[in-house]
């Protein structure tokens, strides 16, 4: 139980990218969102986009990611995932979000790299 | 049979993307040799040393790379290097045990150069990045020119690769395709012969790498969707000049894997070594158990954490030691043997 609290609280407080409440607040994480195998080294995090359509649900999974990696010893393998049937683009999203080229490449992108320090300033401390 | 670790090698300061062995090295007196290159901007030149029996780091090729080098692979007469990064392809020429910065080629556009390599003939060389393949007419020590720019593929590129005898290129992409690429004759154009899809038994996600067996009449491909595929063409047919012989699907290896598998390479023996996402390496064989038609794979052995993150390239020694280089997003290089277990 405590583990799993524990990966909670590194991504709980995360602020959406449109708006000012946290990703908990929207409900697009919730206490169901963690599964984790400690001894397998690794956890999989399932977030529910607010619509369908949303465009931000990469920006979401990479800050999830971010904070993750930044959090976590590094032996854990983290899989991001949206809910199944939340987005209208399911397949994709998920593709882009746990391909490493593709997260790599994101992370080079400087206006990207913004949007998540952003959202991820409310998490520490 | 088991796959003892021989030794580790520390030196890069970041992920170890891919290897490359020198196909003139390693026969005779002549002592292995291998280049790695990492996402810490550098190749790395690696020498057996014949008698402490240990690998050294001969020369760290730097400063010329601008950025992470996603790839490095010799020319065949082993003595040009061409390094991948952004947006151009260094090469770099070996001559007398040092390395010179020969020349800079740059890409098309800005985007980050996934793979580039010489065919064995030595005529042509190719490159991808982006969504395209580029081909260039390129023999060691002239300038290289631009030949053409092929367009097919709809996502990354990841790694292009010549036929082992025939000049003819192959391209794999995040498209979930193989693409294969040839002109008949000098003056035609080259274009997409064929295209290794979904409705040809192909892959349903990233195909991140493949390999020729020694004949170069088979071909394993590995991909995103955790499975290994096996494809088989009529070269022979190729070679004595009837036209293209199209590849067709002989074998899915499914249910081995099950992360993402970045690298493949198939030995002169006839072993498929794989690297994946879990950090494992794993050999498969063709079986010879009479049961099935046609030919099919079983697996050999698995290596669980060969390394400690992703395992990213794997590549067998050029001729008849069973050695196996191996890479990893954890830094590190390792020397394997495939040996009776103990």
């Amino acid at each position: 139980m405590a583990v799993f609290l524990t990966f909670l609280n590194h991504i709980r407080d995360i602020k959406d990218p449109e708006h000012p409440y946290s990703l908990e607040e929207l409900k697009v994480i919730t206490e169901d969102a963690i599964e984790v195998d400690d001894k397998q080294s690794y956890v999989r995090v399932t977030f529910t986009p607010t619509v369908e359509h949303c465009s931000m649900a990469t920006v979401i999974g990479l800050c999830v990611r971010v904070k993750l990696m930044r959090s976590l010893p590094s032996r854990y393998k983290v899989d991001i995932r949206v809910a199944p049937g939340t987005h209208a683009s399911e397949a994709a999203v998920n593709k882009q979000l746990n391909d490493k080229e593709r997260v790599a490449a994101a992370l080079e992108n400087p206006n990207l790299v913004d949007m998540v320090d952003e959202c991820l300033a409310p998490t520490y401390g | 049979m088991e796959l003892k670790e021989l030794q580790k090698l520390e030196g890069h300061k970041d992920s170890v993307l891919s290897l490359s062995w020198n196909p003139v090295t390693g026969v005779g007196q002549v002592p292995p040799v291998f280049s790695s290159c990492s996402d810490d901007e550098t190749v790395r030149i690696w020498q057996l040393n014949p008698s402490t029996r240990s690998w050294d780091c001969k020369a760290v090729l730097e400063e010329v790379h601008n950025g992470p080098v996603h790839s490095c692979a010799w020319a065949a007469n082993g003595t040009g290097l061409a390094a991948a990064c952004y947006a151009c392809i260094v090469i770099w020429d070996r001559e007398g045990g040092g390395y010179s910065h020969s020349a800079t080629i740059c890409a098309e556009d800005e985007y980050e150069v996934n793979s580039a390599c010489w065919s064995t003939s030595g005529y042509f060389f190719a490159s991808c990045g982006g969504d395209e393949v580029c081909l260039w007419v390129g023999t060691l020590g002239n300038d290289f020119e631009d030949l053409e720019e092929l367009e097919g593929h709809s996502k990354d590129v990841r790694m292009v690769q010549w036929h082992p005898t025939l000049d003819v290129l192959f391209s794999c992409s995040s498209d979930s395709t193989v693409k294969v690429w040839w002109a008949e004759t000098e003056e035609d154009s080259w274009t997409c012969v064929q295209t290794l899809d979904e409705s040809s038994n192909g892959h349903s996600s990233t195909v991140w790498a493949f390999s020729f067996n020694a004949e170069g009449d088979k071909m394993v491909t590995c991909s995103d969707d955790l499975t290994l595929k096996i494809w088989q063409a009529d070269i022979k047919r190729m070679q004595s000049g009837h036209g293209y012989a199209p590849w067709n699907h002989i074998c899915t290896l499914s249910g081995y894997h099950d992360r993402p598998i970045f690298s493949v390479h198939w030995s002169r023996e006839g072993i498929i070594a794989s690297g994946a996402a879990d950090g494992a390496i794993r050999l498969f064989v063709e079986s010879k158990d009479g049961l099935m038609t046609g030919p099919s794979y079983q697996l050999l052995l698995k290596k669980d954490k060969a390394h400690d993150k992703d395992v990213n390239s794997v590549q067998w020694i050029p001729g008849e030691k069973r050695l196996l280089a191996s890479a990893s997003d954890d830094g590190t290089i390792k020397i394997w043997e495939l040996t009776e277990s103990t």
